[in-house]
């Protein structure tokens, strides 16, 4: 017999990166993405650790982890931790009260609060300075108490509580709305006071998105610059973070030595990266 | 005894809760948007207007232009190829592409413009080469024009990507049964949906591009009327104790931002499914 | 237009979606892809339309091969799911567009394509609603819509997935007989997707059985109904008491229920009774007897859920004229007419 179905099937075709798409235009589109991401981010990056690698082991620790290196460390990464702590805090109130509770110019605040993403830092760095000096509304406030705030490391957190808040209200606010009210109810009828259902029941569901806008906030607070420098003081030692250290280095033509704290802090950010990845893989297996 | 639901806190807490944001959200974000208007007009309207008027604060004003003019078409077609290529299109190792893509704001804007110090940079690798052909990369227009796209180069494209995920491949796929190009699929069927999307990335792109301090600090070079950005006139300026200039061009970056919320707003409710955390 | 699917295989990632599928589909023939969620109908539909491409095999159009021919070049009219309408496009260009996009010569006039709208809106009884956005319209609606928009472009082949999977029962069954009228007035080649056996056996000239990739028979409803090829078209295809017993020279028999089935190879084997295969018997005539536990009217037979003196379920349906003069709790006999066996 010789009929059709009996001819050899046609030669295996698998393409061998991937499934051919019947949305045409993925060669091109990838081919473009993938130029673009290469020349303008990877490679750079690439670059700087190259430079860095240039050095001895014995070098590159010696500019790495010089002391004035560490104790810029300690500020930036010491600084971003507690401004994503205060902004996890008084995010999750502001968060809380938009989704929550009506009140005059709710609009505008929830318009205000990604002022932080609009506003160039530099600005910010400039009004922050001039608000919390000691002759400025705010530094003249709290002076009596002893506090400066200004040029010291405390001026520092203040800047990058500036730059992270949205990070904190914009993760939660979402997750805070969709949380149906049934769950409140159910644990309100079974026994629970309001406390306990905030602390049992609410807070929990809440638990990752509020970790990832932590995360997220300590992550962009460590390599902040513009909003920072202009209320740090910049003393060496005691109120230097970390990108002005790569500054000044480079102002020095210490090139190797701008590269190994570069590289230093990039190794941060993609672990910080990473840990963001994980609580969002977490997040997800809970949702 | 007033009733009120089960999942409402007493009015007191309420009060509490309004007061402490309140509070929070003046000393950061209000007091100094409020500082930086005071601050300029302190001697008035006229020095003010004077020194957003001085030849340098006008060649900064342009560059600033200029950079976004660069800077936002070029990552608003990246970012449109890419949310193609990953949203319409399966392949393995896309949620790896995608990290890859949101990396530049995991790394310190100030890393982002030594990056580039360190390959078109006198010292770097094609230091000598581009001093041999006289081109200038860093210290000019391409430098700030490169870090700056490095600083926004995801904004477009993580706000184009879940958002063409969400809508599927459906009204592609019956586009392209019905006989339409790719091109012409792109145009008639995807962009419309995905145009305010598209805008609301274009638009934190250009905020942050405009506003970007850190990077371009470091390749610009702080040459007075030449590479001087509107920030880094902002920080001469206040460097230089000229509180009102450095001020006063503050507040047209502070008017800047207020626009871009407002539009921000504006686009939310226009497509409410872009509002999402983000950058 | 004629379908010649040869062999065609398709997975995704280790999931074999087609294992070798084969089938003709004759010019004008309303066929139906019948199969449960995963059995690879869908797959084998895109596959048609040329939205999905075989690893193996080929597809043919008249004869010509088209396996490797781009979706936008095949002119097939593809019905969505959940529609895929155009969501910012009037119903009237959602239909136009496959007509605007032709380039050169192929390109209608203006007119031209607005006749062939109107004239479609006509044909799906949708007349004076062109203006309309997809947003304003009902579920049943936006349905017609799409088979308008499909069947704008004069396509050699209109394919359905899942055409009425979105709709309510009502609306459902009456753009079942639309279908059917439309089918019958274009003369389209017709293939849809389907999980509802029944929706397959009512509206199809003939039916493809899916199941795990494979094609397990092609027939007309009577065929697939009455002659299933194997124990899986009998249980998806029809209601059917489903039995686990064994046969022992041309008899399976399950504790009290025993039936011919001659051909079948000694050893463990499944028997499927329709219930309207179970009839009443005389009392004391030797048949199955059963106590009825539940009764309930269905349309124009009652359905009696009875169980076997030895504790197995059956179910079986008697015609209501004429009542049935036992309740539930009560014993009746019944006969076996006819029985599906096959072996395992």
């Amino acid at each position: 017999m010789t009929s059709i179905a009996e001819r050899p099937p046609a030669g295996v075709r698998r393409p061998l990166f991937r499934r051919r798409s019947a949305i045409p235009g993925f060669g091109l589109t990838l081919g473009v993405t993938l130029a673009i991401l290469s020349t303008v981010v990877l490679i750079p990056l690439f670059a700087v650790a190259l430079k860095a690698g240039q050095q001895s082991p014995a070098e590159f620790l010696a500019d790495a982890f010089s002391q004035r290196a560490m104790a810029a460390y300690r500020l930036s990464f010491g600084a971003a931790f507690i401004a994503a702590a205060i902004n996890a805090l008084f995010g999750l109130v502001t968060a809380w009260a938009l989704v929550r509770y009506e009140f005059p110019f709710k609009g505008l605040v929830n318009a205000i609060i990604d002022l932080p993403f609009a506003l160039p830092t530099a600005v910010a760095g400039i009004a922050l300075a001039s608000l919390y000096a000691e002759n400025g509304w705010v530094g003249a406030l709290v002076k009596p108490l002893g506090w400066k705030v200004a040029y010291t490391p405390l001026g520092v957190v203040v800047a990058l509580a500036f730059i992270g808040l949205p990070f904190v209200v914009r993760t939660v606010e979402p997750v805070l709305r969709d949380l149906s009210a049934d769950v409140e109810e159910a644990a309100a009828s079974l026994g629970a006071n309001r406390l306990q259902t905030l602390v049992r029941v609410i807070l929990p569901a809440l638990a990752p998105a509020w970790l990832t806008g932590f995360a997220l906030a300590f992550a962009r607070g460590i390599g902040e610059y513009g909003s920072v420098i202009f209320i740090a003081g910049n003393m060496p030692y005691k109120s230097e973070i970390a990108p002005l250290l790569i500054i000044i280095e480079l102002e020095e033509y210490k090139y190797a030595g701008a590269a190994a704290i570069a590289v230093t802090m990039l190794g941060a950010s993609f672990l910080m990266l990473f840990v963001i990845n994980l609580i969002q893989a977490w997040a997800r297996r809970r949702a | 005894m007033s009733r009120r639901p089960a999942n409402a806190e007493p009015a007191l807490v309420q009060a509490g809760v309004l007061a402490v944001m309140a509070a929070f959200l003046a000393l950061v974000l209000i007091l100094p948007m409020a500082t930086v208007f005071y601050e300029a007009l302190r001697k008035g309207l006229g020095p003010a207007l004077e020194a957003v008027q001085n030849p340098d604060a006008v060649s900064a004003i342009k560059l600033t232009l200029i950079t976004a003019a660069i800077t936002v078409p070029f990552n608003a077609v990246f970012g449109v190829c890419a949310a193609w290529a990953v949203a319409k299109h399966e392949f393995p190792g896309k949620s790896f592409l995608i990290t890859l893509i949101d990396l530049p704001f995991s790394v310190s804007p100030v890393v982002a413009g030594l990056i580039y110090v360190l390959i078109f940079g006198a010292q770097g690798w094609f230091g000598e080469w581009l001093i041999d052909h006289d081109i200038k990369i860093i210290f000019a227009l391409p430098g700030i024009a490169l870090a700056t796209i490095f600083v926004t180069f995801p904004f477009v494209a993580r706000e184009l990507i879940p958002l063409m995920q969400e809508q599927g491949v459906d009204e592609e796929e019956a586009a392209v049964s019905l006989g339409a190009s790719g091109l012409r699929t792109f145009w008639s069927v995807t962009a419309p949906n995905i145009r305010w999307g598209l805008l609301y990335g274009v638009l934190l792109c250009n905020a942050r591009a405009m506003g970007e301090f850190g990077a371009v600090s470091v390749v610009s070079g702080h040459i007075r009327g030449l590479t001087n950005t509107m920030p880094l006139h902002v920080e001469i300026l206040y460097n230089e104790y000229d509180f009102v200039g450095a001020f006063s061009v503050a507040a047209l970056l502070c008017g800047l931002a207020i626009v871009t919320l407002a539009l921000k707003t504006l686009l939310e409710i226009l497509q409410p499914q872009t509002r999402r955390p983000g950058h | 237009m004629t379908i010649s699917i040869q062999s065609v295989a398709k997975s995704f990632g280790r999931f074999p979606a087609l294992n070798g599928v084969s089938l003709e589909i004759a010019d004008g023939e309303l066929l139906a892809l019948l199969g449960p969620s995963g059995s690879g109908k869908t797959t084998l539909l895109r596959a048609i339309a040329g939205l999905e491409f075989p690893e193996a095999g080929q597809i043919l159009f008249d004869g010509q091969d088209m396996t490797q021919v781009s979706a936008a070049a095949r002119r097939v009219g593809f019905v969505f799911q959940q529609y895929a309408l155009f969501r910012h496009m009037t119903v009237a260009r959602n239909i136009a567009f496959g007509l605007e996009v032709r380039k050169g010569a192929g390109k209608p006039s203006k007119a031209v394509i607005q006749d062939r709208v109107e004239h479609l809106l006509k044909l799906v009884e949708l007349e004076g609603l062109g203006g309309r956005y997809p947003s304003q319209l009902s579920g049943g609606q936006r349905q017609r819509v799409a088979l308008a928009r499909a069947l704008a472009v004069d396509p050699s082949v209109l394919l359905l997935d899942e055409p009425f999977g979105a709709l309510d029962a009502t609306v459902r069954k009456s753009l079942r007989k639309e279908l059917r009228r439309i089918h019958d007035a274009t003369g389209v080649t017709t293939i849809f997707v389907t999980h509802d056996q029944e929706e397959a056996l009512e509206l199809a000239d003939r039916v493809a059985i899916l199941n795990l990739g494979v094609i397990q028979q092609v027939g007309t409803p009577a065929e697939v109904h009455d002659a299933p090829a194997n124990a899986f078209v009998c249980g998806f295809v029809g209601e059917a008491n489903r039995i686990e017993g064994e046969v022992q020279a041309g008899r399976f028999s399950a504790g009290d229920i025993v039936v011919p089935a001659p051909g079948v190879a000694n050893g463990a084997a499944t028997a499927f009774i329709r219930p309207h295969e179970l009839t009443r018997a005389k009392t004391g005539a030797g048949g199955l007897r059963l106590t009825a536990e539940r009764i309930t009217p269905q349309g124009p037979v009652l359905h009696v859920e009875a169980r076997t003196a030895d504790g197995r379920r059956l179910e079986a349906a008697f015609a209501r004229a004429g009542g049935l003069g036992f309740g539930v709790g009560d014993q009746v006999e019944v006969a076996v007419e006819r029985a599906h066996v096959f072996g395992a």
